[in-house]
């Protein structure tokens, strides 16, 4: 078996050989023949077949025609020149950067090209009285290079990138290198006579380098410390703004009367570790969205027909323009955006990404059509019943879940220790000045402040960020991208998890097939496939690519029902494929088992032969799965399809579990709320947008995903497929996460005890302070550090073991 | 010892000057994309290559636009 040159697949049914090289479909030789004549052969170079088969469908981008559809697009627009930011998921290599900012060899309009390859967009700037931004995406989908435009591009503004903590960081950074030089006669107390003249100007350098600190850099923490009072709540934030302020206000009278150096290099030290460890924690992952909703699925734009005098014209209308009785024209392949009536045409609509329903639905003229449904046979005409935002799917996003945060409601580890920690440091604190007060009343003052300073919880306050930082990055390597830090938390918790069948727990693309009835000859089974290949139902393709195609022969005749079957005929000999009804007029052998089942039926000259059934192929390791699940969880499935396959998902699952069959989106968002209601801690796995409101209502949803690029609704943490297998070792990994953290608060405790005994004895120098307070944070760095890796080195081995 | 004076001024406006650099790469946005400069780095040689062995190639051809080719 040869591999195509260009896009490294296995040539399966034709190889074009062509220059010496052997190429899988025409597709990838014209790409191949572009590059090569434009002196792009380079691209071939840097990589090992680095291309993706292009898949153009013409009339595809006709919507770019539309003026105010490419200004929403267009980041710049003036005096002949354009800017574009496209989102192209197919970029994998370096080739593809390469060829990318090549694109003027090309297409001279093109001026400038730049790849962000993690975010896998492209930034072009263009002469557009040149070339037109349809071109410029045509020319790009030749390449195999497809921009992926949806209503969401026309929606949203170019967000501004939240910079601050890398500013702030940079700041304390800074001040906390300076402050340390300048304090550094004054550790070792010399009483050098040059060095005594000088202290003062050093002091109020320190005190000048410090000034930025605590009011630029520390005042998320005040901020933070502010809002958790007002709702009485006492976060760890609040101990470390009283931290915060007792160091600068204390060191200032310090200096300000020449009774001492102060703690400035403390302080800013203390800063510049939490906001470090603010920053480990936000792990970002550019090219994916954990926000997306149904505007990233739907289209920009569609046909919309216009009758003028009894003639017909076509015209490219935006999806927020449609109003109430338009008639739209959706080609094959094409998503329909709104509520609709079917006009003409015969619709053979997939569902699968709105219901879960994993076969395409055959609908007549006159029926309803939703919106969200993929029109797969041929080109329909509709009428528009409603606009955009009041169709039945995106009603599901005015629900009351997707405007609240539920972050909110979550006590995080930290926050719930911090409460205990700040009134026993306060209590701490009194006691030893009331204590001093009698003992001798000029050294009580300075006991408070050092109580406070000294236990000031940056150590506590670490732990949390650089383990579940930690985590989050291995989870990441092992193909599981959590949104933020506390989701990890939260998944800790976890006593309940919901899946979703199709799409979660079953592959989507393939389909395991097995033969019943009458054996077929050779010859027939010849006749079946030469039939099939003519097909372009979705279950005649799958069924077409396990046969034998060896010998295919050319069919006499050929005629295609749209969503009842086909009939094809070699040698007068007539083959009938299709649905029961289709091939079996007297439907006497009929029985509900058959209709439940997915088939295509077969029958030769009138004669009932046999049918191919179609089961979901289910997911390598889900019995394990559910196994080890059920030992420390609840399992319910939440399905959108029908009970076709509840007693084969029986055998799979343990006794105990829930299964719900014919669940329509509020239902599962509603099964989620009632177990929470009851105490229930729910994780959601799904992966359509029929799961997006159980995803949203969950503790923690995770999405599965074939392709991470793409397809992924709103949600906690997006999955990729292969690693389905994994989810328990993820659950019990981020449950030995918060062990870790528990381990690091009696670490980063005895540390406080430690400055507690100097502080309380009236004994804290400013070079104490200085050396505890780093040391401190450092090694609960390094203890989390090391833990998670061990903890996280399991995960690994057992991935490749299995 | 009055130049400990001037030794300070010029060591904090050093120290101000590659802080206000660091501010601006930030702005500028050079630490956004850390990982596809790194990979255009090791383009830059074969380009000029390829255009010294075959030159003039880029204006004798013409603008490849499909349009026509798909009507």
């Amino acid at each position: 078996m040869e591999n195509c040159f260009h896009c490294g697949d296995e040539c399966r049914t034709t190889v074009i050989a062509h220059d010496n090289k052997s190429f899988c479909c025409n597709g990838c030789k014209t790409v191949f023949d572009i590059l090569n004549d434009n002196d792009l052969s380079y691209y071939y170079d840097l990589e090992q077949t680095p291309g993706t088969t292009p898949f153009f469908q013409e009339g595809k981008f006709d919507f770019l025609e539309n003026e105010k559809i490419t200004a929403q697009l267009l980041e710049f627009n003036e005096q002949g020149t354009q800017v574009v930011s496209l989102l192209i998921p197919t970029i994998h290599c370096s080739s593809c950067i390469w060829v990318l900012e090549n694109l003027n060899k090309l297409n001279p309009a093109v001026k400038t090209s730049q790849v962000d390859f993690p975010k896998k967009t492209v930034r072009i700037t263009f002469s557009s009285e040149e070339l037109t931004l349809q071109n410029l995406v045509i020319l790009l989908s030749k390449l195999g290079y497809e921009p992926y435009i949806s209503l969401d591009d026309a929606t949203k503004k170019s967000s501004k990138v939240d910079r601050s903590l890398i500013y702030k960081l940079g700041v304390a950074g800074f001040a906390f290198g300076n402050i340390m030089f300048l304090s550094f006669p004054e550790y070792f107390e010399v009483n050098e006579f040059w060095l005594d003249k000088f202290k003062p100007i050093f002091r109020w350098l320190m005190f000048a380098f410090a000034l930025p600190v605590a009011f630029y850099s520390g005042r998320d923490y005040f901020v933070s410390a502010y809002k958790g009072l007002r709702s009485k709540i006492l976060n760890i934030d609040v101990p470390i703004a009283i931290g915060i302020s007792v160091l600068f206000i204390r060191s200032t009278i310090e200096i300000l009367f020449d009774l001492g150096t102060g703690f400035f290099d403390s302080m800013s030290g203390l800063v510049f570790f939490l906001l470090l460890g603010k920053f480990f924690q936000q792990k970002t992952y550019a090219f994916l969205s954990f926000e997306r909703d149904y505007k990233s699925y739907f289209p920009i734009a569609v046909t919309r027909l216009l009758k003028n005098n009894a003639s017909k014209t076509e015209e490219q209308a935006q999806v927020y323009e449609l109003k109430k009785g338009d008639r739209l024209l959706i080609r094959n392949a094409e998503l329909l955006p709104v509520d609709a009536i079917l006009i003409k045409g015969n619709a053979l609509i997939d569902y699968s990404f709105v219901t879960g329903e994993a076969e395409p639905i055959i609908k007549h003229s006159g029926e309803h059509l939703f919106a969200g449904g993929r029109q797969q046979a041929g080109s329909i005409e509709v009428e528009v019943l409603k606009p955009v935002e009041q169709s039945y799917l995106t009603q599901l996003w005015s629900n009351e879940i997707f405007s609240k945060n539920n972050q909110s409601s979550f006590q995080s580890l930290t926050d719930s220790i911090s409460k205990r920690f700040t009134i026993s440091l306060l209590l701490i604190a009194i006691i030893a000045t009331t204590v001093w007060l009698f003992i001798d009343i000029s050294i009580a003052l300075n006991v408070f402040t050092a109580v406070l300073i000294v236990a000031c919880p940056c150590a506590i306050a670490l732990a949390a960020p650089f383990t579940l930082g930690n985590l989050l990055r291995i989870f990441g390597r092992n193909k599981l991208y959590i949104k933020n830090s506390s989701v990890i938390e939260q998944m800790s918790h976890i006593d309940t998890v919901v899946f979703d069948k199709t799409g979660t727990l079953t592959t989507s693309t393939k389909n395991t097939i097995s033969y019943e009835g009458i054996t077929l000859t050779k010859e027939e089974e010849s006749l079946l496939t030469s039939t099939l290949r003519a097909s372009n139902h979705p279950l005649s393709r799958s069924l077409y690519a396990i046969l034998d195609k060896n010998n295919i022969q050319t069919l006499d005749d050929f005629k295609e029902d749209v969503g009842q079957g086909i009939t094809g005929v070699i040698n007068k000999q007539k083959i009938k494929v299709g649905s029961f009804n289709y091939v079996e007029k007297d439907a006497k052998i009929k029985n509900n088992q058959i209709q439940q089942r997915t088939a295509i039926h077969i029958s030769k000259d009138n004669k009932y032969k046999g049918c191919y059934v179609f089961y979901n192929e289910y997911r390598a390791g889900v019995k394990d799965v559910f196994n080890t699940l059920s030992k420390t969880a609840n399992i319910v499935i939440l399905s959108g399809d029908n009970e076709g396959e509840k007693e084969h998902l029986k055998t799979i699952l343990p006794k105990h579990a829930t299964l719900l069959f014919n669940q329509k989106p509020e239902d599962k968002l509603n099964y989620i709320k009632q177990q929470q209601q009851n105490g229930k801690t729910v994780l959601m796995v799904g992966d359509g947008l029929n799961d997006a409101g159980a995803l949203a209502q969950s503790n923690v949803g995770i999405s599965i995903s074939e392709n991470v690029n793409i397809f992924s609704p709103a949600c906690d943490g997006i999955l990729d497929a292969s690693k389905f297998k994994d989810i328990t070792s993820f659950l019990s990994l981020s449950r030995k996460g918060v062990t870790i953290i528990k381990y690091a608060f009696i670490f980063s405790l005895v540390y406080n005890l430690i400055g507690l005994g100097f502080a309380v004895t009236g004994h804290l120098k400013p070079v104490v302070a200085a050396i505890l307070m780093p040391l401190s944070s450092i090694s609960i760095v390094v203890f989390t550090t090391i833990a998670t890796y061990f903890s996280g080195k399991q995960l690994n081995n057992k991935t490749n073991v299995s | 010892m009055s130049i400990i004076y001037m030794l300070l001024a010029i060591s904090v406006i050093v120290a101000l000057v590659f802080f206000a650099a660091f501010i601006f790469s930030v702005k500028s946005g050079q630490f956004d994309d850390t990982y596809t400069p790194s990979v255009r780095m090791l383009f830059e040689d074969e380009v000029i290559k390829s255009k010294s062995t075959k030159p003039n190639i880029k204006t004798t051809k013409k603008p490849i636009i499909f349009k026509d080719q798909l009507k």
